[in-house]
């Protein structure tokens, strides 16, 4: 056997390990496995590196890639993370345990699961909602199924045009396979349409929809109308939302929508070329029993105490194998945990100033830009730190121009338009600076 | 651990901030946002100090056990150790900053990753080419059936709805077949406890879209017939899916695509020594054979021509897009970390630690615990219940006396400072103790562990009623989930806010 | 001992019927609540739901499990026991006191393969 730090088996542990057993070699163990599967060869890997060798490999790998300022948003926001966060996600309680099987000694884990539930609850303002799913993508995909299980007799789950790409590319795959139909709100000058919407819920077989609380042009959505007209054909409404800008705009619950789910990441989670993030769901009282995925709840232990267990698992896989409500099991736990940390720190007040910072910034370079004559505002709709605009430079043109000068900005949203994001970590000499290279580009 | 009882709500006190955000400059803030779709008040989250913070969150931890703090032997869910290194190497701050939508030529470290680890996954497994997409073990079982349903599909072949799934199959399995819009069919175990051939061939015709197996399956034990069954589901035209759940055993010893497998995915949470962070974030890449290349959703790594590494957006061959981005980047750059200390001459220990680990508390435990199937088992094995469980019938002169049950072993277990097994599952029994040490225990560890099993079993003679009652060190009790689930509350509540469920 | 009433009829999925009119109402019997432990949910259908004869209407939850409720009729669902929305302890208590649903029956043929108190003894006997 090999010398390796991981693996603390000496030679003599060996021999008696295998003594008690009654075999003679390790390799006696796999006695049952055909002898043309055992593999001879060295796998095609390398030699083993030492600690060293392997952060220097990877710190050669992370310098080729550009440090870029981000000025994109599409789904994934770079917003500060406090100093505190890493250094709780990181303490090996919260980071080695398995999914909380054993209340007994898990109460931490169960605890700040019932935090977050409590906390999306709170922005989203719904009444319950789950321990975390993958992203906010597939999120979406689940809540298309659950609206089927809401609501009877109906086939068809109607998605806005103004999602995000990614969001309706993942609910598109699920659905397809799922055996979902799917039909689709179109979009009136940047908002989903709902005369659109009103004509396709005429058909009489939708089930729910999902629409975006701020969509893919970063326009603010107003969604006033919408949960009447899905709840008068018995359908459910599911919103897309974006968990920071809740602090300060109408939440799903302000809607009458009946399920929220979304992505976390914009609460604080470095952007780490898209992964791990984190989904979240929440939705109406009337739908818990139908939600996929972990939940935690509060009881006492046989001495009195206040504990927390996993609850309601007769919904999930390991109870109800093929008839459960998703196959989902390990979800996005630590991130849940990262968010709650989050929003723990920033509180009431904390939410409203990263709002109100990341609104200031992106306006201002929302005039710098239109200042600048190469741009125009198309939509004219409310936006909170992320805004579209048509581009009078191709839009990969101005992207490789600005990214040769340091920045990561103007993702193609549209035939000529071009989205920006402002988030309150810009400071003022970044978007001055983001500015300047615009107007230095050539028509 | 000591029993801490707060809730962050319940430290919050009006006007306090943990948050260092400077003052918002004159003009525009989110005030300016129409009143029509402004919130009308702001979140009631709690009002804390940093300090607070810190020390809600440190207390919380102290109530949680994990590998760092002891023996997990939890089976089906590889709890190894997860190395240091690979936190580190994840939190790289140029990684950390990558934008997933960053144009390829920015970030040509972080796809020479995704292209590193791919080839060796696929020397490690066998496969062709692995995607990412996939977060978790379960995420990539419903993406390996997505890929096998486009494959059919795209040879014109669509009526294969059927997905053959073992009696032993991890829950997952039939959910998964489930959410990819299959209809489950099960094949019964033999009395070896290994997939019954001769269930299995009736079954096979041409709506078979495929099998899933796990290998080594939920019981520890080689599917010693995977020959057989493999040419018998390619015969009739259907696909193997291998759960890769199980893989650890194999590890540097066999790999699935010599056996047959098409599809399978890996739990880089469990094989390779990723954290399970109470749940998450894991990885479940899935690996395909050659012909199945094509399928693998988007989007995808490649290595162009000129050397540099470029991203397949779109493919009408693919199956879809499974996630939101490329998948849990943190977590990939932990694995490719391990399989590099691993190199060609630690992988090949690894799984064979595990089997050894593995066989040794078997047999050293075979006298006091029911062991159903006898002979080797690979990483787990699992227990039918104690032999001598301290049931006794009813005698004209006393009454019965009722065993002490699985349950009760788990929870005593607790007490000596080990995370209980999985229990009750498999459920081809009804008092099942899954058992998986990992190649990271020590003989003392495992020595240890084996002794407190005996003393438990010795309780249970003697003193069943203090097993029954257990855990007793722990910081609480036996909680009431009936009455959890009966009167849910899942939010906190003050009177403000209370919802009942 | 489980208790068996007699009049009732039992299908061998644990359900009880007492034929009232061309309503049926449908339970289950204190042998399955005794399998199931402490029930924690009954997921019932709503009124004009339809049912069918072998079909699963419903589920019983307790912590660790959940069991499909089978149809012992087809028809229409005319009432289900509201009662056990809040307290499905009281199945616990006494299943053959609280009923899970009423059903207007379509086929009144279909009770005749059901089994009689005696023949359901036997039946869980052999269980």
């Amino acid at each position: 056997m090999s010398n390796f730090a991981y693996f603390p088996h000496t030679d003599d542990d060996i021999r008696e390990m295998l003594d008690r057993i009654g075999v003679g070699s390790v390799d006696d163990l796999y006695g049952d496995v055909p002898a043309d599967f055992m593999y001879r060869g060295d796998f095609g890997l390398p030699d083993a590196m030492s600690e060293q060798q392997v952060r220097e490999f990877f710190e050669k790998l992370d310098s080729k890639d550009s440090k870029l300022k981000v000025f994109a948003g599409a789904g994934a926001y770079d917003h500060y993370t406090p100093a505190v966060i890493p250094y709780i996600v990181s303490r090996s309680e919260f980071l080695t345990a398995y999914t909380p099987y054993q209340a007994e000694i898990s109460q931490g884990t169960l605890r700040y699961i019932f935090e977050y539930q409590s906390m999306m609850c709170i922005l989203t303002g719904m009444d319950a909602g789950n321990a975390s799913l993958y992203d906010g993508p597939t999120a979406a995909a689940e809540a298309a199924r659950m609206a089927l299980s809401c609501t009877k007799h109906k086939t068809r789950i109607l998605i806005s045009r103004t999602l995000l790409p990614n969001v309706i590319d993942v609910i598109e795959t699920y659905s397809g396979y799922h055996g979902i139909q799917l039909g689709y709100i179109s979009e009136d000058k940047g908002q989903t349409s709902l005369s659109s919407l009103n004509s396709e819920l005429s058909k009489g077989d939708v089930a729910g929809i999902i629409v975006p609380g701020i969509n893919k042009y970063g326009v603010i959505e107003d969604l006033s109308g919408y949960a009447d007209a899905v709840h008068d054909e018995k359908g459910v409404m599911i919103e897309y939302c974006d968990p920071s800008s809740l602090a300060v705009i109408k939440t799903p619950g302000d809607w009458n929508a009946d399920i929220a789910v979304g992505d976390g990441q914009s609460l604080g989670i470095p952007l780490c070329f898209g992964g791990p993030y984190v989904g979240f769901m929440t939705c109406k009282k009337e739908y818990v029993r139908k939600m996929p995925g972990r939940v935690v709840g509060e009881t006492r232990d046989s001495d009195g105490k206040r504990c927390f267990v996993l609850t309601l698992q007769a919904r999930e896989q390991h109870i109800r194998r093929e008839k459960a409500t998703s196959n989902i099991c390990s979800n996005e736990s630590l991130m849940a945990l990262f968010v709650t940390v989050y929003l723990s720190l920033m509180g009431k007040e904390g939410m409203k100033r990263v709002n109100d910072l990341s609104y200031g910034k992106a306006h201002r370079l929302y005039s710098g830009l239109l200042e600048t004559g190469l741009f125009s505002d198309v939509f004219h709709r409310p936006f909170l730190n992320e805004f579209t605009l048509e581009s009078k430079i191709p839009a990969n043109e101005l992207q490789r121009k600005l990214m040769d000068a340091g920045f990561f900005a103007a993702i193609e949203v549209g035939e000529g338009l071009v989205s920006f994001c402002v988030t309150e970590k810009r400071t003022e000499e970044e978007i001055d600076a983001l500015l300047k290279t615009v107007k230095e580009v050539r028509l | 651990m000591k029993y801490y009882d707060k809730l962050i709500f319940e430290l919050s006190k009006k006007g306090r901030i943990g948050f260092s955000l400077p003052e918002c400059k004159e003009g525009e803030t989110s005030d300016s946002i129409p009143g029509n779709l402004k919130r009308q008040s702001p979140p009631d989250l709690p009002q804390v100090s940093e300090p607070d913070v810190v020390r809600h969150y440190t207390n919380l931890s102290q109530m949680n056990f994990g590998v760092d703090t002891g023996f997990y032997p939890l089976g089906s869910c590889t709890m190894k150790y997860n190395p240091k290194i690979n936190e580190e190497i994840a939190n790289m701050p140029g990684f950390q900053a990558l934008h997933p939508l960053q144009p390829d030529s920015s970030v040509q470290g972080a796809l020479s990753v995704y292209y590193g680890l791919d080839k060796a996954l696929s020397a490690i497994t066998g496969m062709e080419h692995f995607t990412f997409g996939p977060c978790a073990g379960a995420h990539g079982e419903l993406t390996g059936l997505m890929i096998m349903r486009k494959y059919h599909f795209l040879r014109g072949d669509m009526k294969r709805t059927k997905v053959i799934v073992p009696d032993s199959a991890h829950g997952t399995n039939p959910a998964s077949a489930v959410s990819c819009g299959l209809d489950v069919v099960v094949v019964k175990s033999d009395a070896e406890g290994l997939v019954d051939v001769d269930s299995l061939k009736p079954l096979l015709d041409d709506t078979v879209a495929g099998i899933m197996m796990t290998n080594p399956n939920t019981l520890g034990l080689f599917e010693k017939n995977i020959k057989e069954i493999a040419a018998l589901v390619h015969g009739c035209g259907g696909l193997l899916y291998y759960d890769g759940a199980n893989l650890n055993p194999l590890l540097g010893v066999a790999r699935p695509g010599d056996m047959g497998f098409d599809i399978m995915h890996v739990n880089l949470h469990k094989t390779f020594s990723t954290p399970h962070g109470g749940g998450g974030p894991g990885a479940g890449p899935v690996g395909v054979s050659k012909e199945l290349v094509d399928c693998l959703p988007v989007p995808r790594v490649v290595r162009n021509d000129d050397g540099t590494y470029g991203i397949i957006r779109s493919d009408k061959n693919s199956a879809g897009t499974v996630s939101g981005f490329m998948g849990n980047f943190g977590i990939l750059l932990r694995a490719y970390a391990y399989i590099l200390m691993l190199g060609k001459q630690n992988v090949k220990s690894a799984g064979r630690l595990a089997v050894l680990n593995a066989n040794y508390i078997k047999e050293s435990l075979k006298d006091c615990y029911k062991l159903p199937i006898t002979g080797l088992c690979k990483h787990e094995f699992v227990f039918d219940g104690l032999i001598d469980d301290g049931s006794r019938d009813a005698t004209p002169d006393s009454e019965e006396i009722k065993g002490v049950t699985t349950l009760d072993v788990a929870k005593r277990l607790l007490d000596y400072g080990f995370h209980a097994p999985t229990i009750y599952f498999p459920m081809l029994f009804h008092q099942s103790i899954m058992i998986e040490p990992t190649e990271t225990e020590s003989k003392e560890t495992i020595d240890s562990f084996i002794t407190a099993m005996k003393k438990i079993a010795e309780e249970a003679k003697n003193d069943p009623d203090s097993l029954r009652k257990a855990p007793h060190l722990t910081p609480i009790k036996r909680p009431d989930e009936t009455a959890a689930a009966r009167n849910p509350v899942l939010t906190f509540m003050d009177e403000k806010n209370a919802v009942r469920i | 001992m489980s208790k068996v009433i007699d009049g009732l009829l039992y299908s061998e999925s644990h359900e009880w019927v007492k034929v009232d009119g061309d309503i049926a109402v449908i339970g289950v019997t204190d042998f399955a609540q005794k399998e199931m432990g402490d029930i924690t949910y009954v997921d019932m259908p709503e009124p004009d739901d339809e049912v069918s004869k072998g079909e699963d209407f419903g589920a019983l939850e307790s912590v660790k499990a959940s069991s499909d409720l089978y149809s012992p009729v087809s028809g229409t669902v005319v009432e289900n026991n509201e009662a056990l929305a809040d307290a499905p302890e009281l199945i616990n208590k006494d299943a053959f006191a609280n009923w899970i649903i009423k059903v207007k029956m379509e086929d009144m043929s279909e009770v005749s393969d059901l089994m009689d108190s005696k023949a359901y003894s036997d039946f869980i006997e052999k269980q």
